[in-house]
């Protein structure tokens, strides 16, 4: 377990390390000078030359990287352009938000989709069944930004049941978990679904139905239990993309978290804040794929790491 | 699909036991406003803020030697209580007024205006105004670190502030009234150091309050305002991150009095046909030209009688239709609102006939290939398009480039690169309501280097020549000849034809019932979207 642990996080290095540098280096080869931008329209070229060294970018790339690179594993990941603020204050004022959001919208995904997955597995071939995978199907493809403006259009504005989107009581995220947890909750209904037809053809199942158990408790302590595994690992992923920020849902329901942040970042290329959201996702993601894969042998005691 | 109804069934039942201890979403605001914006506000330290959205809010914080008659472009002294101009032109005398006070209680004294124009100018502080200040004598000399302060800035006693110039400029009062010369408090800087720009301290008309990131800047009122009577209202509260369509339902709510990004394009056409909605949006003008960059160095754009054939090819009232007729048509460089703006100018008609015999005579009698950049938010791909469509009509083929802002910004700033650019959605605003502004950063040879937002890389030195001619003409009983003689600039510099003008945008300001005021206020030629200290709630 322990020889486990460190190679995974060895590797989690290494994957952090290349989205750095790709993003870095993607960055900066957009046709745009940071420092023009800065200095506005009414500068001379002297003072965008000034500005130009002054945040480094007279440099080569490499030693721009490396420097940044420095800086980073010091903590600090520079100053917005565009705000000329510590980017890590930035993301700090966004983080709570995001996990609020991050809990919501997985919340409703296992909410919608687990019961729903299981109901069409078990009605397999049959009008629930079909109509469940519809129903997952149009959650999965509808677009997000639509599926937002008529939550907030029917249940915020015409109903007044919630606030028109904004962050601060319990009561601001439910809808916008709600709309993550549609569009999600339609995979989950769809991998639960396969994955309980896998299990409830298996030995163990038939075993403990011929002990002579009930059939809820058959289904939910021994074939809701296996079929999980492959939920795990989806919520561990969400936990990463979520914490990274859901760019769409963020901006429709004025939800203060990281996507918000980002997408106003790439509008303007304020490269610093681009790059510390794109750090901060990277860290979500890879994280959340460690603690689902640390998940499995609690789940499953036949997964073991040696 | 009964689940999923299940999955509803709780959802309203949950808001059903949070409903009834919410609180109306705020619709009790008192003798406050809230303003609604897409966007974060960036920093509001006056040196360096330039965007239309955090420029009006730092105007209600500091303040500045002049500032402009609330809904006009007329300059009136502010912080200063009178002005003496030298008959050359070159000596501007500032007495301030006495016993105004900065946020912190310490009076503004004549110090501070020239600490606060040193700093703007000082390299460190990385002001994207410094080079408003260029005509202050020795500005090059402290920019370049060899002299510890400006020579152009004298302070003889604690309430007088003389400026010299090294040339004679008829828009330098508007300069003193830009954001980039308003006045700081030292010691707050100092104190606050990079921060300040989130840690403001002026002697405005509001103070702040409470500056959440991400989701809103509160201003309070600052009871000690030297204007007696202002401002009107307690407090402005500005939503960040509100998308404008869940704004524009907010506001019709009554959750929020103005929406900072205007009426959503999707739903302009139904609110102007609205009777109860119409009555809560205030038109106005602005000043703002939408025009083409034909490139005058790119061939074959270097023969005028091709720049003039594609101003005849343009049909600008179709390109209105695809904004909802929010705007009218151009024919001139600069907008309705300007001083020297030519009533009497027709410019170039709309002639598929002549245009083409134009481009004959010029030896394309089949028309040529070019390329067209555009930004890509909407409607800019649109307008872009209907550009394309009226080229081809005269058989110049056209190839489309719509990219991001900053992309288009570049190439139009590169030399040789973009033929044509649209300019909308560029963050082209006027600084300042004078001519001048519409000439020296984007039609003036002296602008033209890397990176210039000259686009049509224009440079006609007889019309440099008048303008710096015109920017002597300071005197206010000048101003009328100064007028016309911008009328004659502006029309040689069409008659070189480096600009397709295409429209003059309106403002249209959505606000609620509850807001009150003289309606200019609501559209402001200097303040977006409204005038901060000057608005108030209906009596």
């Amino acid at each position: 377990m322990g020889g486990y642990l460190i190679r995974r996080l060895a590797q989690s290095v290494v994957i952090l390390l290349g989205v750095t540098v790709i993003t870095f280096a993607l960055l900066y080869a957009l046709p745009a000078d940071p420092a023009r931008m800065i200095a506005g329209r009414s500068a001379t070229a002297d003072t965008v030359a000034r500005i130009r060294s002054e945040l480094g970018l007279d440099q080569s790339l490499p030693v721009q990287y490396a420097r940044y690179l420095g800086r980073l594993l010091r903590g600090n990941l520079g100053r917005s352009y565009a705000q000329k603020i510590e980017v890590t204050d930035l993301l700090r004022s966004r983080l709570a938000a995001t996990f609020w959001l991050m809990l919501g919208g997985i919340a409703f995904e296992l909410l919608i989709g687990l019961p729903a997955g299981m109901l069409s597995a078990l009605r397999r071939r049959s009008a629930v069944d079909s109509s469940v995978m519809l129903g997952a199907f149009l959650g999965v493809s509808a677009p997000q930004f639509v599926v937002g403006l008529f939550l907030l259009y029917w249940l915020a504005y015409r109903w007044g049941l919630f606030p028109l989107g904004g962050y601060g009581t319990p009561a601001h995220v439910i809808l916008p978990a709600f709309a993550l947890g549609i569009a999600g909750g339609g995979w989950y209904a769809r991998v639960m679904r396969s994955a309980m037809l896998d299990v409830i053809n298996q030995d163990y199942v038939r075993t403990a139905r011929a002990k002579g158990l009930s059939e809820p408790r058959v289904i939910l302590r021994h074939a809701v239990r296996n079929a999980l595994l492959p939920v795990v690992s989806m919520v561990g992923l969400d936990i990463g993309t979520f914490m990274g920020g859901v760019v769409v849902v963020e901006s429709v329901f004025s939800w203060p978290g990281i996507g918000q942040l980002a997408w106003q970042a790439i509008q303007i290329v304020d490269i610093p804040v681009i790059m510390g959201v794109v750090v901060v996702s990277a860290l979500a993601i890879v994280t959340g794929n460690l603690l689902a894969d640390l998940a499995y042998p609690w789940l499953d005691p036949k997964i073991r790491y040696g | 699909m009964r689940q999923r109804w299940m999955g509803l069934a709780v959802l309203v039942g949950l808001a059903l036991l949070v409903s009834p201890v919410a609180p109306t979403w705020g619709q009790n605001r008192g003798n406050a406003m809230t303003v609604t914006f897409k966007d974060d506000i960036s920093t509001l330290d006056p040196a360096i803020g330039y965007d239309w959205q955090n420029w009006s809010i730092i105007k209600s914080i500091f303040d500045g030697l002049m500032d402009y008659e609330p809904g006009t472009t007329t300059l009136v002294p502010h912080l200063a209580e009178s002005f003496t101009v030298s008959p050359d032109g070159k000596t501007y005398t500032f007495k301030l007024r006495r016993g105004v006070k900065f946020h912190n209680g310490r009076e503004v004294t004549a110090a501070d205006v020239r600490y606060s124009l040193e700093r703007t100018l000082n390299p460190k502080t990385q002001s994207p105004g410094a080079g408003f200040f260029g005509d202050i004598a020795g500005v090059k000399e402290f920019t370049d670190g060899k002299a510890k302060e400006v020579s152009g800035v004298k302070i003889p006693d604690k309430y007088t502030v003389v400026f010299t110039l090294s040339k004679a400029n008829a828009a330098f009062l508007h300069i003193m009234a830009l954001n980039f010369a308003y006045v700081v408090p030292k010691e707050e800087i100092e104190k606050a150091g990079a921060d300040f720009g989130h840690k403001p301290v002026g002697s405005g008309a509001y103070k702040v309050k409470e500056w959440v990131l991400g989701q809103r800047l509160v201003l309070v009122r600052n009871s000690d305002y030297f204007i007696k009577g202002r401002p009107y209202l307690d407090e402005i509260v500005f939503q960040v991150g509100v998308e404008p369509n869940v704004a524009f339902l907010k506001l019709q709510r009554g959750e929020v009095d103005i929406l900072g990004d205007g009426v959503p394009p999707a739903e302009f056409t139904k609110v102007m046909n609205d009777t109860k909605l119409r009555t809560l949006v205030a038109v106005g003008d602005q000043l703002q030209t939408g025009y083409v960059t034909i490139n005058t160095q790119v061939k074959p754009f270097t023969d005028v009688r091709v720049r003039r054939a594609l101003n005849m090819a343009v049909d600008k009232q179709r390109i209105i239709r695809i904004i909802n007729n929010r705007a009218v048509p151009a024919v001139q460089v600069l907008p309705p609102l300007m001083p020297g703006y030519d009533k009497e100018y027709k410019g170039y008609v709309f002639d598929v006939v002549q245009a083409k015999k134009l481009l004959a005579e010029a030896g394309y009698p089949n028309g040529f290939s070019t390329v067209l950049y555009a930004n890509n938010t909407d409607p800019n791909p649109r307008i872009a398009q209907a550009i394309q469509q009226d080229l081809a009509a005269i058989g110049v083929k056209a190839e489309l480039k719509t990219l991001a802002q900053s992309t288009v910004i570049e190439a139009g700033g590169t030399k040789g690169q973009a033929p044509l650019v649209w300019s909308g959605g560029m963050a082209w605003i006027a600084d300042y309501p004078d001519p001048n502004d519409f000439y020296w950063p984007i039609l003036s040879c002296s602008s033209l280097s890397q990176g210039t937002w000259n686009w049509a890389w224009y440079c006609n030195p007889r019309v440099e020549k008048m303008v710096e001619e015109a920017d002597a003409m300071v005197q206010s009983n000048q101003a009328a000849a100064r007028d016309a003689k911008y009328r004659e600039i502006y029309r040689l510099v069409m008659q070189d034809a480096p600009w397709i003008p295409i429209f003059h945008e309106k403002r249209y300001t959505m606000h609620t019932a509850r807001m009150g005021g003289p309606p200019g206020l609501f559209n402001d030629p200097i303040h977006i979207p409204v005038h901060y200290t000057e608005v108030r709630l209906v009596q």
